[in-house]
């Protein structure tokens, strides 16, 4: 029981990564109905920023104007290699973006240099024992910020003007630019906020590890979540990411009980497993929204 | 009243169609419109292209033939991409997994089967190239029924998470692929008794560059006829508006089942051909940047243009050539792996910024420059 009161702890930590970089999926998603297949630069950068940042700074400043950067470059890539794509066919944005990642990739990864990087938090991998099981800080800290974040950004897309107006966006383009609704700056809004979560999720994957370039792999996982979770779901997201996270700490425990002969590492792939048996009962996954068809 | 006098029907011989000397677009019927190559000009130009291809290892130094003769394999995998994407309109992000399989079926097929992997010892090409091309399209036949309920970025995704979900097997089976970093060498072609990975009258990358450019041609002239068959009408329909071909009668899953086939099929053969250059397959390299240089392969050549795939397939297999040109003009640049920036990374770099560049700049990529061009010569001197 212990040991997957442990995988629970870890799942749920890594969970809560994978939420924070599926919530800034969704974001887009939702203000432009493509999938931002930059995220996972988007993240490694964010690391790899914060990791220059935090020794000038202290953890938590840098990690608040690492943040903050990696939004603006979200902001200016959407200024310059989206928007002029907006109307054209969605694959086609995709794709931009598939080159997007690949070139913000390459840029933020030949700063990773030959010498081990580490951000520089303050839990690093210490562990506290809760009746006996051991949690790590660094997955409780992001489960915890994870939660702030949620909270705020639920709260922002219901109180504020903003919000309201990229909720109108989501639901009826052209009704909201109808109503007054500029739809650039729910656009400019919607990657800001998904840069800036994938900046804080790279923090937190990155923390008690070393960067290297191959940390965006990780956010890749942020893909079958928001599958799961279904594309234009905000809530499905957060559930998606913290399913995803406990299947595949559990899986990783118990893979050479329940799988001895399918080699080491079937936790690394039972995300995607996860996501096309839910496709084939839930095409629009778990908690999206059924596509009208018409023609 | 009158009576209709019907036309002398005994008097009409059927005679071919001749083409007006001089009026190289006026069709006299369908049949010339809807043929293969329906001008002189573009029957000219491919037989020119053609000579000029076959004459190539004769002029071309080695090094050069095998980045080209490499080119003409990705080509074949990138018609097949662009049958599914470009044609069906299914965005694939999974073709490194189907060429993976290709690769393995014909590695193990032509395998010493005394070797320490599994293999077979056939190693006759044209059984080893059908078969991988086989094995390829069973996987896709395999994969469709999900993919034809999805849509769109929902398929995208869910054909990626194919991709790492093949490359653990790839991985982990390792009396098959050899495992982690030391992989299996590819498939040895003989054919007549002529091993076409030993110099012989000529250089291997002479033979192999013919060989591999007749196999390009029958598959690029296969997939012309696909698409300009009832079959690629049907994908070109699903691509535009899948829900009004339905209406319309074209049956969605199994066209989109079809596309995804004979896709499979395609990448299951350039599979099999891709390292037989360089006689070594390891599970590494069908990761998602295979998927990604098939995508870019596809949009810098031109969607749903089988010869823009062929000009997308050269431009990217140059890349590594164009990237090592660099430094030279850009002294900061350098050529060794350990600093930075280097060549590898600007490689990289390179198909993300030629991505960006052709969508946002020239959308129906190398094929529409050439198509801006030829509109120019026939338009002149009227720029419009």
């Amino acid at each position: 029981m212990n040991e997957f009161l442990t995988a629970g702890g870890v799942g749920l930590g890594n969970g809560a990564v994978y939420a924070l970089l599926a919530l800034g999926f969704v974001i887009i998603y939702k203000s432009m109905q493509v999938i931002s297949f930059a995220q996972p630069a988007f993240m490694m950068a964010g690391a790899i920023l914060v990791s220059y940042l935090s020794p000038r700074f202290g953890f938590w400043v840098g990690a608040l104007l690492g943040v903050i950067a990696i939004a603006a470059v979200a902001l200016i890539v959407e200024r310059v290699a989206i928007r002029p794509m907006v109307g054209k066919a969605v694959f086609v944005i995709a794709i931009i973006t598939i080159g997007v990642d690949i070139v913000v990739r390459v840029v933020a990864g030949s700063f990773v240099g030959v010498d081990p990087r580490s951000i520089g938090d303050p839990w690093g991998l210490e562990a506290i024992t809760i009746g006996g099981v051991r949690f790590q800080e660094r997955h409780i800290a992001a489960i915890l910020a994870a939660a702030i974040i949620v909270t705020l950004l639920f709260a922002f897309f219901r109180y504020t003007r903003i919000g309201l107006a990229m909720r109108a966006a989501a639901l009826d383009q052209e009704a909201a630019m109808a109503q007054g609704v500029s739809i650039g700056t729910v656009f400019a809004v919607s990657w800001g906020l998904a840069g800036a979560l994938a900046a804080v999720a790279g923090v937190f994957a990155a923390s008690g590890n070393v960067i290297d370039r191959s940390l965006w792999m990780l956010a890749l996982v942020a893909l079958p979540v928001i599958i799961l979770g279904g594309l234009d779901s905000l809530g499905g997201a957060v559930l998606g990411g913290l399913i995803i996270g406990l299947v595949e700490a559990v899986v990783r425990t118990y893979h050479s009980t329940w799988f001895p002969f399918l080699g080491t590492n079937t936790g690394s792939i039972a995300p995607y497993v996860l996501m096309l048996l839910v496709l084939l009962v839930r095409p629009h996954g778990l908690f999206g929204t059924k596509e009208v068809e018409r023609v | 009243m009158t009576t209709i006098q019907e036309p002398p029907v005994a008097d009409r011989k059927p005679r071919r169609p001749r083409r007006a000397r001089g009026r190289t677009e006026l069709y006299t019927s369908y049949g010339q419109e809807m043929s293969l190559l329906n001008t002189r000009g573009k029957q000219l130009g491919v037989l020119a292209i053609i000579a000029i291809a076959a004459y190539l290892p004769l002029g071309l130094e080695d090094d050069m033939l095998a980045v080209l003769g490499g080119g003409l394999v990705l080509a074949i995998g990138a018609i097949g991409l662009n049958l599914l994407t470009g044609y069906a309109g299914q965005v694939s992000l999974g073709h490194a997994f189907f060429v993976g399989l290709g690769a393995y079926t014909a590695a193990v097929l032509s395998g010493d089967p005394d070797g320490r992997y599994l293999g077979f010892g056939i190693t006759n090409p044209l059984i080893w190239i059908p078969a991988a091309g086989a094995v390829a399209a069973i996987a896709g036949f395999l994969v469709a029924p999900l993919a034809t309920r999805l849509r769109g970025l929902y398929l995208a995704v869910v054909t990626l998470g194919l991709v790492f979900i093949g490359q653990y097997f790839f991985l982990e089976w390792r009396s098959m692929s050899g495992g982690a970093q030391v992989g299996r060498d590819a498939a040895t072609p003989i054919l007549f008794g002529i091993d076409l990975t030993r110099n012989g009258a000529y250089s291997d990358e002479q033979k192999l560059f013919w060989f591999f450019l007749v196999v390009l041609i029958i598959f690029a002239l296969l997939a012309r006829n696909i698409a300009r068959s009832k079959v690629g009408r049907a994908f070109s329909a699903v691509r535009d508006r899948d829900i009004a071909a339905g209406v319309m009668g074209v049956e969605l899953s199994r066209y989109k089942q079809i596309a995804f086939v004979i896709s499979s099929f395609y990448a299951g053969v350039c599979g099999s051909l891709l390292f037989v250059l360089n006689g070594h397959v390891s599970a590494e390299q069908f990761g998602l940047l295979l998927s990604v240089q098939f995508i870019a392969m596809v949009l810098i050549g031109g969607v749903a243009t089988i010869s823009g795939s062929i000009m997308g397939a050269l431009l990217i297999a140059l890349l590594p050539q164009i990237a090592a040109e660099v430094p030279h003009l850009l002294p900061f640049i350098s050529s060794s792996a350990r600093e930075s920036p280097n060549i590898f990374e600007l490689e990289i770099a390179m198909y993300g910024v030629l991505i960006i560049a052709f969508l946002l700049f020239e959308p129906r990529g190398l094929y529409g420059i050439w198509m801006r061009i030829r509109t120019y010569w026939k338009g002149f001197p009227f720029s419009y």
